[in-house]
């Protein structure tokens, strides 16, 4: 095969990607008012076919397009997930959308539009294409936030979004600005040789890196730069939220692979501080305030503030071992909050958000198989043993521990134990509290709908299951971080 | 360099318009459209930065960058102002103070 058929070949995924999202919105376009599946039902083959694709990808690896795109072990794994997270959302998606009104087919284009924009930032081997998935990943993000447009609280989530992504973004490009003058070029690798010969005390690399890490903690969500993630985790529709929480934050941390590890991995001893800050501040603020939140969306926003303290604890480390852990800890966060939010997905129907803890009240009673899989869900969250959220506190603990931060990691575990409370608070409501005599569950009964059930049930137990083998996932995050470091 | 600007001029330049768009947005209690002036801002600040150092250092990627910049910029305007306009729909008020629906 010729060089130039080669370089088409890495981006295959993303080319199909692409197109589809064009044929999902004209079919949607022309179909959409008699067959009004149409748009999700061609989402899904989509996100298969280019899991297909993909698939046959793995193995290979280089550079494309002048170094615009990296095709390392990193990029097949992180692809493969964010695919998994968009198709969960999918198919939790569908009755929610439709009690509301806003069963359109836009949604479905937006997701793969932002599924595109992830895809990018995980194979961006330089500042600009990194920079452009960035950002097609957060005009989507906004769209999508404030989709539901008749809802005040939808819309002001997506001004605020809006305006505080664009900052995000802003701050980001800075610091790439001025790593752009230290080294003069844009391709991630070709910065990585130009820093050998920067001191790293130089007062531009410095601000470089405060700006590309400021960035990045906005974009992750890590305290102090999370102040619009609980705002818009609560405003956003559910199946919003639910996709927040899911494939960007894989694009997050295809952030930190590529600009700091692939690019600044030389630099290693400046940005770590900066890490530790975040991470202590994410792990104090998020576990701290969840405890006083009452809407259950907005107390799993706090969560997520956590969990992202816990992850940078991997990336603190600053070892192979330390950025498997922190991507398998994605991996986990990711599953752990498609869980949850699609927990709220499904017991909520028109008229009742099923977002306040009280209102999961006596769900034992009602519903004692969804009770069971929030029990797993929390107790996974809070890292309670069998469950992977357990396997992957430890594998974060261990690498920061084996990289000589004990003190870190003691704080780590400190947090972990209060953050515990929360989450077991919603399991005392669940089974030992009476149901809300404020709501009436008899007239309106949870609505079926087995795809949604079936697909909540199967990612709770994967939790359960992943918990006692863990192995594999593990090897496969070690594999993706092969290539990169 | 005979009355030419140096580097130096247009990087301190674009920190300064950086500056004011951060403060903008941050000290801005008054109206939303600023903000989005403001965001504007930030983004002609990081170009003006990239072309002072793509002429610097005589390497086009730079300037390149800058095109992709402006494109961007001009959707994200585009779509900002959407979400303006359907905010203003429910609330009826674009004043910054206004937005309070969500807190805690």
């Amino acid at each position: 095969m010729n060089a130039f058929l080669l370089h088409w070949t890495f981006a295959i995924p993303e080319i199909w990607v692409l197109s589809m999202a064009c044929v999902v919105l004209l079919a949607d376009l022309y179909l959409g008012e008699r067959l009004r599946d149409v748009a999700p039902v061609l989402t899904v083959l989509t996100l298969l076919g280019a899991a297909v694709l993909t698939f046959f990808e793995i193995g290979q690896s280089g550079t494309a397009f002048a170094g615009q795109l990296i095709l390392d072990p990193f990029t097949n794994v992180a692809e493969l997930f964010s695919y998994l997270a968009v198709l969960m959302v999918v198919l939790y998606s569908r009755r929610y959308l439709m009690d509301r009104g806003i069963y359109r087919g836009e949604i479905y284009v937006l997701l793969l539009f932002a599924l595109l924009g992830v895809m990018v930032m995980v194979s961006g081997g330089s500042l600009l294409s990194i920079y452009l998935g960035l950002e097609l990943l957060a005009l989507s993000q906004y769209a999508l936030v404030a989709f539901h447009r008749d809802s005040l609280s939808a819309t002001e989530a997506g001004l605020k979004y809006f305006v505080l992504g664009a900052l995000a973004s802003g701050l980001l490009l800075y610091g790439m600005s001025l790593l752009y003058g230290l080294t003069g070029t844009l391709d991630v690798r070709h910065i990585a040789a130009a820093l050998v010969n920067v001191n790293s005390s130089n007062l531009i690399l410095v601000f470089a890196l405060v700006f590309i890490v400021a960035g990045i903690a906005f974009k992750l969500g890590a305290a102090p730069f999370h102040m619009w993630l609980p705002d818009v985790y609560q405003g956003a529709p559910t199946v919003v939220t639910t996709f927040l929480a899911s494939a960007p934050k894989i694009g997050a941390f295809a952030l930190i692979v590529r600009l700091l590890i692939d690019g600044g991995y030389g630099m290693l001893e400046s940005w770590q501080q900066i890490f530790i800050a975040l991470t202590l501040v994410s792990l104090v603020v998020g576990n701290l305030i969840a405890i006083a939140q009452q809407n259950l969306k907005r107390m799993l926003a706090y969560s997520t503030v956590g969990h992202v303290g816990f992850l940078s604890l991997g990336i603190v480390a600053g070892t192979a071992a330390g950025f498997a852990s922190a991507f398998f800890y994605t991996i986990v966060y990711v599953l752990m909050s498609l869980a949850g939010f699609g927990m709220i997905l499904l017991l909520s129907r028109a008229g009742f958000e099923a977002e306040r803890i009280d209102d999961f009240k006596g769900l034992a009673q009602r519903k004692p198989w969804y009770a069971f899989l929030m029990l797993i869900i929390m107790f996974s969250m809070a890292g309670v043993p069998p469950t992977v959220g357990f396997y992957a506190k430890l594998a974060v603990f261990q690498a920061v521990i084996a990289a000589g931060y004990v003190w870190l990691a003691v704080i780590g575990v400190l947090l972990a134990v209060i953050g515990a409370f929360y989450y077991l608070r919603v399991v005392k409501v669940m089974f030992f509290d009476a149901p809300d005599p404020d709501v009436d569950f008899e007239n309106a009964p949870i609505v079926r709908d087995d795809l949604a059930s079936a697909t909540l049930s199967m990612n709770s137990l994967a939790l359960l299951v992943l918990g006692i083998v863990p192995g594999p996932l593990m090897a496969f995050c070690f594999y993706a971080m092969q290539g990169v470091i | 360099m005979g009355g030419q600007p140096t580097l130096a001029a247009y990087l301190i330049l674009g920190a300064i318009l950086f500056s004011i768009g951060v403060v903008g947005i941050f000290l801005n209690r008054k109206n939303v459209i600023i903000l989005l002036m403001a965001i504007e801002l930030l983004l002609l600040a990081v170009n003006i930065n990239l072309v002072a150092f793509s002429r610097y250092l005589g390497n086009l990627e730079g300037q390149v960058f800058v095109f992709f910049i402006l494109t961007v910029a001009a959707a994200e305007a585009a779509i900002g102002l959407a979400i303006l306009v359907v905010y203003f729909r429910n609330r009826r008020s674009i004043n910054v103070e206004d937005i309070d629906e969500l807190r805690g």
